[in-house]
């Protein structure tokens, strides 16, 4: 029996998404979420990325924790629902440390891509912007269409504060693209290329 | 109820050690034990302070803290350790440096029995999770332990815990 096709709400085509994002990057420190963000992210390797290919929950934190270190860059995560779900407490500490210069974007499929498809609650009504919102992010909002994704990756890099985008995309599924996945290899490669000599003090 | 009346110096040595070892940032979830570090580190300019709602979020915290190089520590009571088991996953894999600070309950004269599962196995599922353990049972050698396991942690990028003994926080006489 064939298995019934996924279904989500989004239309917006979630390898795009992230390229449009990325290509606006500049400076900015990138971590990603495991699974299909990271691949996503893959495909436009940079120095400045980390990837996380485990730790599912931990993308918003790291994102804090690398925003306040670095107050002069922008920090982007990218990551999916799933992960973002797994760490919700997450937006209630990001909202109110209240930092400058942190952005989450969540690549929402409304699905559990990875482990067969299975739906997240997401799919089921949970509204993670008014989440964003409720946590107190100076902009949370729901992108749905082409219209809303240009000002909103604008916005992602201008606000000053902390911006929460999520992304509703289609459930089409890409292969994995970066085969870079040593944890301590990436690790050092991002701090090397930010922090010079001093990565090894 | 009454707490123990002499007073602490501990907390302070704690604070002065942080100075020393260059801690940027301090993630916690309160306890008791950690009232007063936790106010010393608020009143400091230089660091920045970050309440959690799960001690797990401190090690994802720290670890990009790292990233952008901010050397971290995370306060903690022993009831928090379990909450950080499958992120701790990060720092051993990635070898990120952190120190962390945990407040012994469910050892010396417990009243509370909900606190003994977890503080019977901190030790054993932080060591089985990557962390390199220390203990501290005397307040005046909190500082040097404190120290020790900081320069450890960010010498050779690992996570250290030190765990420091309820009858160093103090002793709740739960008798009538």
């Amino acid at each position: 029996m064939m298995a019934a096709a996924k279904k989500s709400s989004g239309t917006l085509d979630r390898r795009e998404v992230v390229g449009r994002i990325l290509d606006r990057r500049g400076d900015s420190l990138v971590v990603t979420g495991l699974g299909s963000s990271c691949y996503d992210a893959g495909v436009h390797d940079h120095p400045n990325t980390f990837y996380l290919w485990g730790a599912m929950g931990a993308a918003a934190m790291m994102g804090l924790g690398l925003a306040l270190a670095q107050p002069d860059r922008r920090v982007v995560v990218i990551t999916g629902d799933g992960e973002m779900l797994m760490g919700l407490g997450s937006l209630a500490t990001i909202g109110a440390q209240k930092p400058d210069n942190l952005s989450i974007v969540v690549i929402d499929n409304e699905l559990y891509a990875e482990t067969g498809m299975q739906a997240t609650h997401t799919a089921r009504g949970v509204d993670l912007a008014l989440m964003a919102k409720g946590a107190g992010f100076t902009l949370a909002q729901t992108v749905k269409s082409e219209q809303d994704l240009a000002g909103a990756i604008e916005a992602l890099y201008s606000t000053r504060g902390a911006v929460f985008l999520d992304v509703k995309v289609s459930p089409k599924r890409y292969p994995m693209s970066i085969r870079l996945r040593d944890g301590a290899h990436i690790k050092n490669r991002f701090r090397e290329n930010l922090l010079g000599s001093a990565a090894f003090d | 109820m009454k707490q123990e009346t002499m007073p602490r110096t501990w907390p302070g040595d704690i604070y002065k050690t942080f100075k020393r070892l260059k801690v940027a940032q301090v993630a916690y979830v309160p306890d008791a034990g950690h009232t007063q570090l936790i106010l010393d580190c608020q009143a400091d300019a230089e660091m920045k302070t970050v309440s959690l709602t799960t001690e797990q979020e401190g090690v994802a915290m720290l670890s990009g803290a790292w990233l952008g190089g901010n050397r971290g520590a995370l306060l903690m009571q022993s009831s928090g350790a379990g909450n950080c088991i499958n992120m701790l996953s990060l720092a051993q894999e990635c070898r990120f440096p952190m120190l962390m600070l945990i407040t012994m309950r469910g050892e010396w004269g417990e009243f509370n029995p909900w606190q003994l599962a977890m503080g019977q196995s901190t030790q054993k599922v932080l060591e089985h999770s990557g962390c390199v353990v220390q203990r501290v049972d005397k307040p005046e050698e909190v500082g040097e332990v404190v120290f020790a396991g900081g320069q450890m942690a960010f010498s050779t990028n690992r996570p250290v815990a030190v765990l420091i003994g309820q009858r160093i926080i103090g002793f709740k006489d739960w008798s009538k």
